[in-house]
């Protein structure tokens, strides 16, 4: 049944109906903010820039967990594969991420032991079948992703598995969101909140953003339908009160995920965290909290200074993740900067704003 | 044969060579060219126009479901000879093996390319065998090279492609890619995914008999999938080709592992899939006769030859808007976000 | 950030369920929900059932677009 349900998020009338709706808009001109790389993906992959009006500007925030890792995460995972007890788990978007002339993708064709796999969960089996190694996760993720991570730490923990550790680079949305909606300069006038970060954090940041900032907002999935009726709904809110509407409500709930947000909470401590192109934001990252430190890949470096190194001359990764300038601003894009030889974080992976945009058209 | 394993001896030129071929490859490739066992094999040559491909097979796991290295070895040079308009005729099969490679698994090879050969009516008419130290093969290494005769009506090339062309496919894409990521990857997920590994000579033969130059161009979208294949056929050039996404034909498993893994089946391989650009005018006709045959069951109609994007692919979305379909870069990794 | 798919839940085993994903099954964890059912549909995230999938609200929001521009006709 659900099959068919969501085949008609995809149904050609009902997305062509909603596009003349959109296309026949007449109001002023609307900055709109989609704040989760999956959506920046869709956008892209359904082409659904190209078919609003001139008024109507999607821009991108920073919702990419990749294109917010900074440059020293990677040299640290770097040095970990070339360590010989050593065993690196990671999602596959971190791979192809260049560090100086180095990237996990070529440590791993250089013989480090490097897999991927899709869920932290995995790792467990891992690290029984190789009691003599270390086998790191790489903790990436927002917070869908967190909860998760942190099942993985608390079965750990439990089995007893002593040789599972994460290097840890994980932020959170709301302190985020609150520096993008002060930002005069960027203007949103409305934002695409994340479909599955809300599945887990609820929607009471949302209401908060409305009334401190005035900037109304609406929830949404990952269909055609729901990306094009977010649109629509956030067209029309504009011009009112700002609210925050929920349209992705078969899935989030205003209280979220309790039970996610209590393991997050329990396995994982808020810390100031250092966002690339954007610089560091209070509480906007999570670290393993004290009980579980044996879990803590930082602890095997000798430092875990968090750094910002310069970003590329050129590069406007920063501008990007603020939504302040588009990828065909940057002087280096599709030039001096592609997916085949990435300069910034924003065209490395594949839901960076710039990748999407390059690949996409 | 008592052997458990290939050792270097075999690869020596001395009596276990012989036996191994005796034993294995003629037993396999029984053919009178072969059996004659001269340094070449020797045959009259076609007057006219000849085809001749060649590739190399190094696809890791050597098993796998809906089939092994050595169907595909064979399939895949009847289909570059198919795709090209020739008729494929004779292959030749040269064996890398690793020492310590299980001969139980060389004869299951070895038979399966006998058959694939069968199935495709082609004889195998030469061969050499190596064999090479532990660690410098990935267990077996095979080249197959192949001779077609190209019929004399047969025009096919990129110069006779046009605005209004249609673009045809003939069947589910992105079969063989996705099997074979599954069964290398672990990602602990069940599937009646299978190789879609098949030789298309016999389908494609037929469709070039019935409606001759209305088939402008052939290929077969095997590494990099679909997309690949397109852009390497619209580069440089002065048209482009605008896909349908709705109209693209993909089994339900297939997209629910590139779905869950955040794959592309555009950039998938298929081993049993031709991609045809033909006149607009007969395509519906050429798509009918296709779906009629075997292999061709799911054909579909996917998109045109249009005089924009000159050089490049783009796709009218299951949305109505559009997008770029470009080349790969690198291969595909999974995702999380 | 969030790559998350329907799946069909088959069957559920403690902390552990099998699910269907448009064909293929896998092994998931529900230890993020409480009371998961056969039967019922689960947003799946890297292994991880995150959320129940509310088949009312699905056709509700569905309706709300399907009566677009139908009520301007004639």
């Amino acid at each position: 049944m659900m099959n068919s349900i969501y085949s008609r998020y995809k149904d050609e009338e009902v997305t062509s109906r909603l596009v003349q709706e959109i296309q026949a808009y007449r109001g002023k001109p609307l900055k709109i903010m989609e704040v989760c790389g999956t959506h920046t993906m869709c956008i892209s992959r359904y082409g659904i820039r190209n078919l609003l009006p001139d008024t109507i500007k999607l821009i991108s925030g920073p919702g990419c967990p990749v294109c917010v890792t900074p440059s020293y995460y990677v040299k640290a995972a770097i040095e970990l594969a070339r360590r010989s007890d050593v065993i690196i788990a990671t999602f596959g978007d971190m791979l192809r991420i260049p560090y100086q002339d180095s990237s996990l993708l070529l440590e791993k064709a250089k013989g480090r032991d490097i897999r991927i796999v899709y869920t932290p969960l995995d790792c467990m089996e891992l690290a029984l079948a190789h009691p003599d190694k270390k086998v790191i996760f790489l903790s990436v993720g927002f917070e869908t992703t967190i909860p998760v991570i942190a099942l993985s730490v608390l079965e750990a923990m439990e089995r007893g598995i002593s040789n599972y550790m994460l290097l840890t680079a994980n932020k959170t949305m709301p302190a985020a969101l609150h520096l993008l909606s002060s930002d005069e300069e960027i203007g949103v006038d409305g934002y695409l909140y994340p479909g599955h970060v809300s599945a887990i954090i609820g929607t009471s940041l949302y209401d908060e953003v409305a009334e401190r900032y005035g900037i109304p907002g609406v929830v949404t999935g990952f269909e055609p339908v729901d990306l094009l009726g977010a649109v629509y709904r956030i067209m029309g809110a504009a011009s009112g009160k700002p609210q925050v509407e929920n349209l992705y409500a078969r899935v989030v709930k205003p209280e979220g995920n309790p039970i996610a947000v209590r393991k997050m909470n329990q396995v994982f401590k808020p810390y100031d965290a250092v966002w690339r192109g954007i610089g560091t934001i209070p509480d906007s990252g999570l670290r393993l909290r004290e009980e579980y430190g044996a879990f803590d890949a930082w602890r095997l470096l000798e430092t875990s200074a968090e750094s910002l190194e310069n970003e590329p001359k050129g590069c406007r990764c920063g501008d990007i993740l603020k939504g302040k300038c588009s990828p065909q601003d940057c002087k280096l894009f599709g030039k001096a900067c592609t997916p085949e030889k990435p300069v910034g974080s924003c065209m490395v992976s594949s839901e960076g704003t710039c990748a999407a945009y390059y690949k996409y058209g | 044969m008592s052997d458990e394993m290939i050792t270097l001896a075999h690869g020596s030129g001395g009596k276990l060579t012989h036996r191994l071929i005796e034993g294995i490859f003629h037993r396999y490739f029984r053919n009178e060219l072969l059996l004659e066992a001269g340094d070449s094999a020797i045959f009259s040559i076609h007057e006219g126009r000849m085809a001749f491909t060649t590739d190399s097979y190094v696809v890791s796991p050597l098993f796998f479901k809906g089939g092994d290295i050595g169907k595909l070895a064979v399939c895949g040079t009847v289909n570059d000879l198919a795709v090209s308009g020739a008729v494929p005729k004779l292959l030749s099969a040269g064996f890398i093996i690793e020492e310590g490679f299980p001969l139980r698994a060389l004869e299951a090879i070895v038979q399966s390319m006998a058959e694939a050969a069968k199935a495709a009516g082609v004889s195998i008419v030469t061969g050499d065998t190596k064999v090479v130290q532990k660690g410098c093969a990935d267990g077996i290494f095979i080249n197959t090279s192949g001779l077609g005769i190209v019929k004399e009506d047969i025009q096919l090339g990129l110069g006779r492609v046009r605005p209004g062309d249609r673009i045809l496919v003939t069947g589910n894409l992105g079969d063989h890619g996705t099997a074979i990521f599954l069964e290398r990857e672990q990602f602990g997920v069940q599937s009646s995914i299978a190789s879609d590994c098949a030789p298309l000579n016999g389908l494609i033969g037929e469709v070039l008999d019935r409606f001759g130059t209305a088939v402008r161009i052939m290929r077969d979208p095997t590494r990099g999938g679909l997309a690949t294949t397109l852009n390497e056929l619209t580069k440089g050039q002065p048209f482009g080709i605008r896909l349908d996404e709705r109209l693209l034909p993909v089994r339900d498993e297939v997209r629910g592992v590139c779905e869950m893994l955040g794959m592309d089946p555009l950039y998938m391989a298929n081993e049993g899939k031709a991609v045809l650009i033909v006149e607009g005018e007969q395509a519906e006709a050429i798509a009918a006769c296709l779906r009629s045959l075997p292999y061709g069951s799911d054909s579909a109609i996917v998109g045109e030859v249009t005089e924009t994007y000159a050089g490049k692919v783009h796709m009218k979305t299951i949305t109505g808007g559009s997008r770029i379909v470009d080349m790969l870069t690198g291969d595909q990794l999974p995702r999380i976000c | 950030m969030c790559l998350g798919i329907p799946g069909k839940v088959i069957s559920v085993k403690g902390s552990s369920a099998e699910v269907d994903i448009m064909g293929i099954t896998r092994n998931i964890s529900v230890a993020l929900l409480e009371r998961v059912q056969p039967g019922e549909y689960v947003v799946v995230h890297a292994g991880c059932a995150i959320s129940h999938i509310d088949e009312q609200e699905a056709l509700e929001l569905l309706s709300l677009f399907q009566e677009l521009g139908v009520t301007d006709d004639e």
